[in-house]
């Protein structure tokens, strides 16, 4: 069983949405979020899923939701996840982490603190680096 | 040198403890190979043949001497006393312990060095001319344009697993000494009529198993667009790139199946909405970058002419290893890491040491890393070349053949690497050993020959004038040959170019011999002197070439016939 974290917190796995809060949206790293921009308001959360460690689509596609289509909702990152995505995932604005089976939940949290800074604009950051440097 | 500052010191610093930790989880067995295998590549760490081979990142080839002497100490101390600058401005460590290697990375860190995304599916390091900065034809100083880039690619949260590696090199002269044609990204620096700085972007070059030249997808990229832009190729290529086939994952592929005209459709129709967006470069940063870029003091001096310098031998290195410098009564030497015997680009950590002592004495403690794999000392005072050279040929670093036949470069092969198919160095050593004349050689003239092990090519042997490239065939090491490929526009209307392969390939004893033939051809054809090797395969084809080598088995054995007559 996957552990997730939402929230920077471990919480329980979670239920399924009611149909009041609406529906899940699950986007694989082929599809594009750009098909589904009219249903973002709508939805209960959005769940990119990254079949590999090491495939980087999601990414794209996160960052995509947020920045482009202005997704505000839960968007978890489901399938491969260790710690070692996190810092990364959190930067391309992901807030829920569903981790691969295996990995501790709790150690993991320390990831999101792997780097103090970073040169590149993010959710945490939204200007990058150069913009916000003393001279 | 840029001199970090607080904040890019601890990035490095976080680094190395992220990396102790997830070695720390694997030797546990918290982290699978498959895992960890991309998490240490992106530290530099392979796993190679006899050992793991650790990549250290030099950005974009600048050194200073306390960083050399460093990497003199740590090779000491955690290898066997030597390490081997790459055709990427790198330099590697063959034999370190890989429960040692996050001790090394923070030795490293001491110095602002580290070996981040020296590997994996990730930005690797950008390079440049070697020249830079000191280049007469100087657009602008690169040093700047790439270490905003080295920044803006570290850790990008977005594109840290590619579906493959990714190179970005930038040239800041006229001239193409940075190969720019056969990177992932190139970056030629330009200036439009009203002096403004832009960027002409090529894409989908690359070498490997299928060699592509880059295509220019912008003409003019106005320089404050650079990062935005950027985003938007690696947007387009982190979605759509292959991964489902390492061997078509490079961008250059994708370029190819899109077409370049597709392609650069959809990378402006992503820039569409990126441009003018928190990327946005400002001229404070590449102001507060260029000032954080330690300088040389050059003092007021006149250009000397040395060529009256009666010291046998010097002539010879002033011509070939000493160029132009823009500040008058200065020169760039280049120290040749090719001296016959020595695998190219190896070099012991006492020769670091020494070099350290020569950077610190001539060339205000810096020194740059080629990726002809050689070490240039980028600003040596005309007055001084003399004593240079002296002290370079005591350490056994003088070799007079820039740009010569037997400035080969060469990748490790298979005395090391786990991917070669061949041997390269002792086929290196066989062709340098057979043109040890240097008269012949300066009568050559220029040619590149370049050596790669298996079809990777780190050796570069696709736009080498001469490339040779190992084999594998039934478990014997074979050597292909090719003519006719070119690094990039280091003289004008000489375009980057891959080589053609000339026939069947040979085994390794009948490599130095089938260069011989293609000179002999080369000298039989040439108009004069001034037409080199690769203009002759350009203006007669290969045909001539692999008439010369191949012949018919009565030509050569006439030929045989006829050396064995002119021996007796």
């Amino acid at each position: 069983m996957a552990t997730l974290i939402k929230g920077r917190r471990v919480v329980a796995q979670s239920t399924p949405p009611s149909p009041e809060e609406g529906e899940v949206l699950r986007l694989e790293p082929t599809d594009d979020p750009a098909a589904v921009a009219g249903r973002l308001a709508r939805v209960a959360r959005v769940e990119v899923h990254f079949p590999k460690f090491g495939d980087g689509r999601g990414f794209s596609i996160g960052r995509l939701l947020r920045e482009r289509y202005g997704y505000k909702g839960e968007l978890r990152a489901v399938g491969h996840i260790t710690r070692d995505h996190l810092f990364f995932l959190e930067s391309c604005g992901f807030d829920a982490f569903e981790l691969r089976a295996g990995e501790d939940p709790h150690a993991a949290l320390a990831a999101f603190d792997d780097f103090s800074e970073s040169y590149q604009a993010s959710p945490q950051r939204p200007l990058p680096l150069f913009r916000r440097r003393p001279a | 040198m840029y001199v970090y500052d607080e904040i890019d010191q601890r990035l490095v610093d976080e680094r190395v403890r992220q990396f102790r930790g997830q070695t720390e989880r694997f030797l546990a067995g918290q982290l699978s190979e498959e895992e960890f295998r991309a998490l240490r590549l992106r530290n530099g760490l392979y796993i190679q043949r006899y050992a793991p081979m650790l990549r250290i990142a030099i950005p974009y080839g600048l050194l200073s001497t306390r960083q050399l002497r460093k990497l003199a100490d740590i090779a000491r101390r955690y290898d066997r006393s030597y390490g081997h600058f790459s055709t990427r401005q790198n330099l590697q460590l063959n034999w370190p312990k890989l429960e040692q290697v996050p001790e090394i990375l923070a030795e490293l860190a001491t110095v602002q060095m580290h070996a981040i995304q020296t590997s994996g599916n990730s930005f690797r390091n950008v390079t440049t001319d070697h020249f830079a900065g000191v280049a007469r034809d100087e657009i602008v100083d690169s040093y700047v344009w790439c270490e905003i880039i080295r920044q803006w690619s570290t850790f990008h949260p977005e594109f840290s697993y590619l579906p493959r590696k990714f190179k970005i090199a930038l040239n800041g002269g006229r001239a193409d000494r940075a190969a720019v044609a056969v990177h992932d990204i190139g970056l030629h620096a330009v200036r439009d009529d009203r002096g403004e700085i832009g960027f002409r972007v090529l894409v989908g070059g690359g070498l490997g198993r299928t060699p592509v030249i880059g295509v220019c997808i912008r003409e003019f990229l106005p320089w404050q667009h650079l990062l935005s832009y950027l985003e938007a190729i690696l947007r387009v290529y982190n979605r759509y790139g292959r991964r489902d086939n390492i061997h078509k994952a490079r961008i250059k592929i994708l370029v190819k199946e899109r077409g370049a005209d597709k392609f650069r459709d959809e990378v402006e129709a992503e820039w569409a909405h990126l441009k003018d967006g928190p990327a946005t470069l400002i001229h404070e940063e590449i102001e507060r970058v260029a000032a954080r870029f330690t300088r040389p003091k050059y003092e007021p001096l006149a250009d000397i002419d040395l060529r009256t310098v009666n010291v046998p031998g010097f002539a010879n290195w002033l011509k070939r290893n000493v160029q132009p410098h823009k500040v008058p009564g200065y020169a760039a030497v280049t120290l040749s890491l090719k001296k016959t015997g020595v695998p190219p680009g190896d070099v012991t950590s006492d020769q670091m040491d020494a070099i350290a002592g020569l950077a610190d004495r001539y060339s205000f403690g810096e020194l740059r890393v080629s990726h002809e794999q050689n070490l240039v000392l980028a600003d040596v005072r005309q007055a001084d070349l003399v004593a240079v050279w002296r002290e370079a040929r005591a350490l056994g670093l003088a070799t007079p053949n820039l740009g010569l036949l037997t400035n080969i470069i060469s990748c490790p092969g298979g005395d090391f690497c786990a991917l070669a198919n061949a041997k390269s160095i002792p086929v290196a050593e066989a062709i340098q050993r057979r043109f040890d004349d240097l008269d012949y050689l300066h009568d050559i003239g220029e040619l590149d020959l370049n050596i790669s092990g298996c079809m990777n090519a780190c050796g570069h042997h696709h736009v080498g004038h001469i490339g040779i490239l190992g084999v594998d065939k039934n478990g014997e090491e074979w050597y292909q040959i090719e003519i006719g490929g070119n690094q990039g526009e280091i003289r004008p209307g000489l375009k980057a170019a891959l080589g053609k392969v000339i026939g069947p390939s040979f085994a390794r004893a009948e490599v130095p011999e089938v260069i011989e033939r293609l000179i002999d051809c080369y000298l039989a054809r040439r108009d004069s002197e001034a037409e080199r090797f690769i203009d002759v395969v350009n203006r007669i084809g290969i045909a001539p070439f692999k008439e010369y080598v191949y012949g018919n088995a009565d030509q050569r054995s006439a030929r045989r016939r006829a050396e064995h007559a002119a021996l007796a």
